[in-house]
């Protein structure tokens, strides 16, 4: 598993549901809560506006003024008893006459009403009010002009208009808490949202873990990987989807690794049903050279083809045996610690490679585990190639660097190797030229040399230097970790 | 000219070898089992048995292994690469040597001989006879004493034991003892090497879990004492 995908992701499934969630929860809460608020601030408000405008009214229809005023002093009394009977809340209650102030309270005049309600009392004889905010306190301002009365049925307005401001603040408090309680209503809300949110990104989440599990596991070959199917929903669907793609998957795949299978083993059993008659063939194939010089020319001829020919296809059969062997993963490493410098010079002596085609640069002293057998039939192979289809000198240089992995080049002086066939030149059979005639190797040695490096951990290369020549560069690794004992 | 006995069930790969070795002047015995080729030995007295491994009824480790049981006969296996035998079943069952099939016959020829060998250089001035420990050796009679009991080695072990006593102390690595006992290329199976100490061990030591005359030196190969 990748680190990283474990962490919630910023903008993963997970965090849009649960966003999603919150943002309709939020709508709706807040919507609700405003909604609730507002009608009941209203209600609050209304109500007690409507007490004050009511009561003030009918104050101020109660009150009988002596006209005309002479001063505020008379006056002052009768406005504080007004006061007085405010409701719902005590008022600070007004008159003006003209220029003459008078008021319940300290100042005579007050700076709360506004000249708009000014205006409006003297528009309206059934009185005004206004709802006015200074320094922070809510106020209700009420204006009603007073009329004379004469008889019953007669009146006129006598100039006098009276005010009232009474504060609002219990009625503020009251908002307040109602707004209060509607936060403290939504904001549960929005949490408690969480939980299905979280319920459902689950139910959600879950079986896109699992199918991404299962696509993994298919990716690393588990291809018998299957999901199980809850439900019936779109993603049981999907499950569903999947697990049949992967059936059909395997078995596409189980085919071709049977045909695969057919074709390596088919090679294998040709390979050792060839052995057998070659075993025999090749042990009289002495007999046939030695007694070639005693027979007709064309007879001699036919003899020695069959006797070298012999002898090719004893190598090719081999060769043949050794690439399935590898291909079955049949192929074991026999290991031992061997002096590497010494190991390349035994090979380059028994294949009698020591009249001065060969160039070495071997230190002495790297020792690394090898399975000699093996390691002998990469270097003579390498060397071999690089004599046949390069020139001379052949250049064997051996590293060791930081003593971590051995490095092998094979460099000759021929002029190096068409980029055209550098992709290929470890295909099994594969001819440069197609015209090109079989050559002295059986078109596998390039193949086996590479599996055989590989079976060591190592790695091997091919290219050209930048003066002409084919280089293969063979690593391996020096204290390699699991090569077999 | 040396006896070979040939036991190969194969019938080309038996009359191939029988006839590539007559050639080259050898006595040649063939059987097609093993079962016939053991009948054989008593009357034909090889000097030599060149057995293959994958016979039909009784297979070539338990003709080797009966073989063992009363001779030090010479024996070579025959072996294919990849057989269903693994070389080491038949080393360790008493086999001296092994040819990979298919072969030339002077490959063939090459390892009956070096395995007919005899190790002739004791050394000038050497005394025929080495005593370590409980081991005496006789270089010219070829024969080993373990406490004054004879002890029966087969050639490769005898040829082993002879070459590491030569220079007691001396560390040979597995390639040197191929190279040198075995005249196989620096590059052969060194497990030849191995299951011929372990018989060897078999034979001459107290304690085979702790051997005292042929020891091991890890990723360097074996040496003779010090006792």
């Amino acid at each position: 598993m990748i680190p990283g995908s474990l962490r919630a992701r910023a903008f993963g499934l997970r965090t849009r549901l649960l966003l999603a969630f919150l943002v309709v929860a939020a709508v709706s809460a807040g919507t609700t809560a405003a909604l609730t608020y507002r009608e009941a601030r209203n209600a609050v408000l209304q109500t007690a506006q409507d007490t004050a405008v009511s009561s003030f009214r009918d104050q101020v229809q109660q009150t009988a003024f002596g006209l005309p005023l002479q001063g505020p002093e008379g006056l002052e009394d009768l406005l504080r008893s007004i006061a007085r009977r405010g409701r719902p809340h005590p008022w600070v209650v007004f008159a003006e006459y003209g220029s003459v102030r008078a008021s319940s309270g300290e100042n005579r005049e007050s700076t709360v009403i506004t000249p708009e309600l000014r205006r409006a009392a003297r528009a309206n004889p059934r009185g005004s009010f206004q709802r006015v905010v200074k320094d922070g306190t809510p106020y209700l301002t009420m204006a009603m002009p007073t009329v004379a009365r004469f008889g019953p049925d007669t009146s006129v307005p006598s100039g006098v208009i009276m005010y009232a401001v009474m504060p609002m603040t219990d009625e503020q408090v009251n908002v307040e808490a109602l707004m209060l309680a509607a936060r403290d209503g939504a904001l549960p809300g929005l949490v408690i949202a969480l939980i299905p949110g979280l319920i459902a990104a689950r139910s959600v989440l879950r079986p896109v873990r699992e199918l991404r599990k299962a696509a993994r596991s298919m990716g690393s070959g588990q291809l018998d990987t299957r999901i199980k199917v809850r439900g019936s929903d779109e993603l049981a669907d999907l499950a569903r989807t999947f697990n049949e793609s992967a059936a059909r998957l395997e078995r596409t795949v189980g085919e071709l690794r049977e045909a695969g299978e057919r074709a390596r083993r088919f090679a294998s059993d040709v390979s050792h049903e060839l052995r057998t008659p070659l075993a025999g063939m090749l042990a009289v194939t002495e007999v046939l050279d030695e007694d070639a010089d005693h027979l007709d020319a064309d007879t001699a001829r036919a003899v020695r083809l069959v006797s070298a020919e012999t002898g090719k296809l004893a190598v090719l059969v081999e060769d043949l045996i050794e690439i399935s062997r590898f291909d079955a993963r049949a192929a074991d490493l026999n290991t031992d610690e061997v002096d590497v410098a010494e190991a390349i010079r035994k090979t380059l002596l028994s294949r009698h490679w020591t009249d001065g085609r060969v160039v070495t640069e071997l230190p002495d002293g790297i020792r690394a585990r090898l399975d000699p057998r093996r390691f002998d039939l990469v270097i003579a192979n390498l060397v071999g190639n690089a004599l046949r289809h390069g020139e001379a000198p052949v250049t064997v240089r051996l590293t060791a660097p930081e003593e971590k992995a051995l490095i092998l080049e094979v460099t000759d002086s021929g002029p190096g190797i068409h980029p055209d066939v550098l992709p290929h030149i470890f295909d099994r059979f594969y001819k440069a030229d197609a015209a090109r005639t079989r050559s002295a190797g059986s078109g596998l040695g390039l193949a086996i040399t590479q599996e055989n490096v590989k079976l060591h951990g190592g790695t091997i290369t091919a290219g050209n230097r930048a003066g002409g020549g084919a280089v293969f560069t063979v690593v391996i690794p020096l204290h390699a970790e699991g090569a077999g004992g | 000219m040396p006896r070979v006995l040939l036991i190969e069930d194969d019938p080309s790969v038996r009359e191939g070898v029988e006839l590539g070795l007559r050639r080259r002047g050898h006595d040649v015995r063939a059987a097609a089992t093993g079962e016939a080729g053991l009948a054989a030995m008593a009357e034909f007295r090889p000097d030599l048995l060149l057995l293959d491994l994958m016979l039909p009824g009784m297979n070539g480790v338990q003709v080797c292994r009966q073989v063992r049981e009363s001779s030090q006969l010479p024996i070579i296996m025959l072996t294919a690469r990849g057989d269903d035998f693994d070389v080491v079943i038949g080393l360790e069952a008493g086999a001296d040597d092994y040819i990979v099939k298919p072969a030339r016959t002077e490959v063939i020829e090459a390892r009956i001989r070096a395995v007919l060998r005899r190790l002739v250089d004791s050394g000038p001035g050497r005394s025929a006879l080495e005593t370590h420990g409980e081991l005496t050796i006789d270089r010219v009679g070829l024969t080993v004493t373990k406490a004054g009991r004879p002890l029966a080695l087969a050639p490769s072990e005898l040829k082993l034991l002879l070459h590491l006593s030569s220079a007691p102390e001396q560390v040979f690595s597995r390639q040197q003892l191929l190279e040198h006992v075995w005249e196989h290329s620096y590059h052969a199976d060194a497990r030849l090497v191995d299951a011929c100490v372990a018989r060897l061990r078999g034979k001459i030591e107290d304690e085979v879990g702790r051997p005292r005359y042929v020891q091991t030196l890890r990723g360097f190969g074996y040496r003779f004492g010090p006792l």
